[in-house]
């Protein structure tokens, strides 16, 4: 129950910021706040036990803030002003009260907060990965059996979607700068 | 980028170095505690960027200079796949975890548990050497709007 309490007290929070952040006037507040939401999100994830995902997120998080002050910083954002389009907001919140009707009648069939699905279900493959985990793989982390060596192939094509993304990026922003120098 | 105070760069200066520890502790021991290969090569990453922040992009592209990090990137990149690789020719599939079944090692030793190790060593310098990389990239270069809307790039030290 405890768990539950300071679960709903991080999401309020994460809302908050999240509000702050989309709402808020200078470029620099927002990404703060963006920030506060990724520590958030961490936290969350440590309170249901998945350090794994805590520690990267955690990370992750601190350096894409940095990227986003580098890459924001000194600048300004300009404000449109304009009137309010009625048909286009009116469309916008009824998609969003159908996407929360539904969520909320997806979530009602999902086992109660703590006991997962495979505790229920004896043949799932999640059942079978924490029996043998240790005995095939040889690691006592679970998390890192599965992703290096039952799921292998999932890292290998998340190496491959981060190489071809850096690689991309290399080439436009380096073609742009050698470009300019030879004027 | 010309770096910062004199405060900021006596403290990174010590506080750089158990980063760097901190990020080669967390890979090298992914397979036995939380942690693994992404996590610390962002925070390996992150302990350069500490340096590039805080002495300016020279000295940081002098202790890790452009060619090398792409050259770790590519090795990273390389080793993963070639371990993956052997799996067909001592395992049998794709995969397997051949040094595993060869050498099994003690459980919740840090030798133990075959190829998780080098797959995590491998995407430690991958995910460190490309964010690295994509930091400096993004400080060296600027994007400036013109007033007619367009975009162009500009290099820092021009635009000063």
């Amino acid at each position: 129950m405890g768990t539950e309490i300071s679960i709903l007290v991080l999401l309020v929070f994460m809302i908050v910021a999240a509000l702050i952040a989309a709402e808020t006037r200078s470029l620099l507040s927002s990404v703060i706040s963006l920030g506060a939401v990724g520590v958030g999100v961490s936290i969350a994830f440590l309170f249901v036990a998945a350090p794994d995902l805590a520690i990267v997120q955690v990370s992750v998080e601190v350096l894409l803030l940095l990227f986003f002050v580098r890459s924001t910083i000194g600048r300004e954002v300009e404000h449109v002003k304009g009137r309010i389009r009625w048909p286009g907001l009116l469309l916008a919140i009824l998609l969003c009260a159908g996407v929360l009707a539904f969520g909320v009648y997806a979530l009602r069939s999902l086992p109660p907060f703590g006991s997962p699905v495979i505790s229920a279900v004896k043949e799932a493959p999640s059942n079978l990965y924490l029996e043998k985990s240790l005995k095939e793989t040889g690691a006592p982390n679970v998390v890192a059996g599965i992703i290096l060596d039952y799921r292998g192939y999932d890292t290998l094509g998340e190496a491959t979607v981060l190489f071809a993304s850096i690689l991309g990026a290399l080439a436009i922003l380096r073609g742009r700068a050698k470009r300019r120098k030879e004027k | 980028m010309k770096g910062m105070t004199v405060i900021v760069r006596t403290i990174a200066r010590w506080v750089k170095v158990f980063i760097f520890l901190y990020g080669c502790l967390i890979t090298i021991t992914g397979h036995l505690t939380p942690g693994g290969g992404f996590a610390g090569g962002v925070i390996i990453a992150a302990s350069f960027i500490l340096i590039t922040l805080a002495y300016g992009k020279e000295l940081a592209l002098r202790q890790l200079p452009l060619r090398a990090a792409a050259g770790l990137d590519s090795v990273g990149a390389l080793i993963f796949l070639v371990v993956a690789l052997f799996g067909i020719g001592f395992g049998g599939i794709f995969f397997a975890n051949w040094i595993q079944r060869r050498f099994p090692g003690g459980s919740f030793h840090l030798l133990s548990s075959g190829a998780i190790p080098v797959y995590n060593i491998a995407i430690c310098l991958k995910v460190g050497a490309s964010l690295f990389i994509t930091f400096v990239i993004m400080s060296v270069l600027r994007i400036v709007v013109q007033k007619d809307g367009s975009f162009r790039m500009v290099q820092d030290e021009e635009e000063e």
